[in-house]
């Protein structure tokens, strides 16, 4: 259930604008890998593409390869909407669907893509919240609205919602900026569960945060605004964070700069 | 980084605490504004404090100047209101409770005559409603989804630039607009299907305008949580998008309804009036309520006209009132639950 990304040679554009430059890298199954980097550098940018939801946005284009295992993500036949199946997603703000209840809002994934089987939902809602450990706090009441839940559970129903559907891949972007710690800490220990199913790719602004949670790192810069973001290197986080390759990883981990 | 913090603190005041020094050492990314350092407004702390303590300068005169101005105009708006509400209703209100008003219609009844009721009227009205929302609903909110959900380019601004023209047109342009063609070139006699039609033409571009607010203060984030999970855009669009901005589509509708349902222009010249029951809406006269009040208006000098003139206004006004419930309702039911 957990697949490797290759990536070869990437740019990304918004338009005319080149966002991203010659971005090579694996990422390894069943691992958390941890993106970093300052503000505008490209990362979320970068992890849109891993699941083709960076040309939702008008004049967003990549040049380059993305290979899940052996398929090509950005082959001429392949289906963004396939590709989003297979490599879901969490976002920075806690989005569950407004109009759904909590049980509604796991199961939406499946149902909105035609699972209508009560039995089957029943156990892939409840598999899914507790894989997300969410479960308890919310199984006396699924029928009550997503929207009521605290901001970290709201989060985690997110990340529920996203695992329903049994992806290979889980990307997180900046899952935490907006919780609290005691909210962030519970998120962290369920990545720390989630690995062992699922490849895991998550942006953080919070070096600790990638310390604590992340196997491998990869530190993104920019050389000045305007230019496109790159990735400066990519290593287990030990590495990273106490002997890094580069001058710039080394300035920006010890808060040089940034 | 933080003995610099410090320093600058323990110049300004002596209460604040050194609590943001301990944490900028482990948060390199996240540095919280210094409010130590200038207090808000960049006065000194004595000049502050003085004004809190003082605050009858200008702003207090601002304060009650605009506040006169606010219940000014609040009084403009509601004066004028509840004095038609009044008139309508004490002119009215006595015909709404004779016990032939909802079931009769005007057969062979004469200005001077009593009796009779608007039943005709009521039921065309509502009949003509019904049918022009029924074709221009669908319309408006696809032409909406197109709009905000897919449009790009040279395309959707002319479609926007005409719909801002539609709305612009006055009633009784597109009443003859629907007489050049249905009957002029067509030939096809005058109907309440007719009038119907231009009714159309009123109605799209509003509920177009309001359905395109509506769907524009749809979170994109919602959207791209759906393609997230594989969702297909035109799923998303109709089970998330316009799922979100139900109540406020349903509250557009009623706007669109409550427009139309008292236009007289496109009836003057494409549905005369018919003082019977008439339930066919492609042949012959077609009464309704905003003719019959054009009606007794004509003869205003009996008693009787006059007051069947306020009864059929109140009750148009009631019809649409009415309405505006039953959508509330659909609405509340179907809106986001927190």
């Amino acid at each position: 259930m957990a697949k490797r990304i290759d990536v070869t040679d990437l740019n990304v554009y918004y338009g005319a604008f080149k966002a991203v430059e010659g971005v090579t890298m694996t990422i390894e199954p069943r691992s958390v890998t941890a993106f970093i980097g300052p503000s505008g550098c490209g990362k979320s940018t970068f992890l849109r593409t891993l699941n083709r939801m960076h040309e939702v946005i008008a004049g967003g284009r990549v040049e380059g390869k993305v290979m899940l295992d052996d398929q090509d993500l950005y082959a001429p036949r392949m289906d963004p909407v396939a590709v989003r199946r297979t490599v879901g997603m969490v976002f920075q703000r806690p989005n569950p669907f407004p109009t759904m209840s909590i049980y509604d809002n796991v199961a939406a994934g499946l149902r909105l893509n035609g699972v209508k089987n009560k039995k089957t939902l029943d156990g892939i809602v409840e598999s899914s919240l507790q894989g997300a450990n969410l479960w308890a706090e919310v199984k006396d009441r699924l029928n009550k609205p997503g929207a009521g839940l605290s901001g970290g559970q709201q989060q985690r129903l997110c990340i529920a919602r996203a695992i329903a559907v049994q992806p290979q891949v889980l990307l997180m972007d900046e899952p935490c900026s907006a919780l609290d710690p005691i909210s962030t800490l519970a998120i962290e220990d369920l990545v720390g569960e989630l690995k062992n199913e699922f490849t895991i790719v998550i942006v953080t602004h919070n070096m600790q945060q990638a310390a604590r949670v992340s196997d491998r790192t990869a530190f993104f810069n920019l050389r000045a605004t305007g230019e496109p973001g790159r990735l400066v290197e990519i290593a287990d986080t030990t590495k990273i964070f106490n002997n890094p390759s580069e001058q710039a990883t080394e300035d920006y981990i010890s808060g040089r700069f940034g | 980084m933080s003995t610099l913090t410090r320093e600058g603190r323990a110049a300004g005041e002596s209460r604040a605490q050194p609590r943001s020094g301990d944490r900028l050492s482990d948060q390199h990314d996240q540095q919280p504004p210094d409010e130590g350092a200038t207090p808000p407004g960049g006065r000194p702390d004595d000049a502050a404090l003085e004004e809190m303590g003082n605050p009858h300068h200008g702003r207090a005169v601002k304060d009650a100047a605009a506040r006169v101005v606010m219940w000014g105009a609040f009084g403009a708006v509601i004066v004028p209101l509840v004095w038609i509400l009044y008139t309508v209703v004490s002119h009215g209100v006595n015909l709404l409770l004779s016990s032939t008003w909802w079931t009769n219609n005007q057969r062979n009844i004469n200005s001077g005559d009593t009796g009779g009721g608007a039943r005709h009227a009521i039921e065309g009205t509502l009949m003509m409603a019904g049918v022009t929302a029924v074709i221009a609903v669908p319309i408006g909110i696809l032409t909406a989804v197109y709009l905000v959900e897919y449009g790009r380019g040279p395309l959707a601004r002319a479609i926007s630039f005409t719909v801002d023209i539609l709305s612009g047109i006055p009633s009784i342009v597109a009443a003859l607009f629907v007489y050049a063609v249905w009957v002029t070139t067509f030939g096809i006699e005058r109907s309440g299907f007719a009038a119907a039609l231009s009714l159309v033409l009123l109605m799209i571009p509003v509920i177009v305008r309001s359905t395109e607010a509506m769907l524009l203060l749809v979170p994109n984030e919602l959207r791209e949580a759906a393609y997230a999970l594989g969702v297909p855009k035109w799923v998303t669009v109709v089970k998330v998008v316009l799922r979100t901005a139900f109540s406020g589509i349903v509250t557009g509708v009623l706007l669109g309804l409550a427009r139309i349902m008292g236009e007289t222009a496109p009836l003057l010249i494409l549905a005369p009036y018919t003082k019977n029951f008439q339930r066919d809406l492609l042949h012959g006269n077609f009464p309704t309520l905003p003719m019959m009040i054009n009606q007794d208006r004509g003869d205003i000098g009996f008693a009787t006209a006059a007051e069947r003139m306020w009864g059929a206004a109140l009750t148009l006004i009631l019809l649409v009132l009415l309405l505006n419930v039953i959508g509330r309702v659909i609405a509340r039911a179907g809106s986001a639950k927190t």
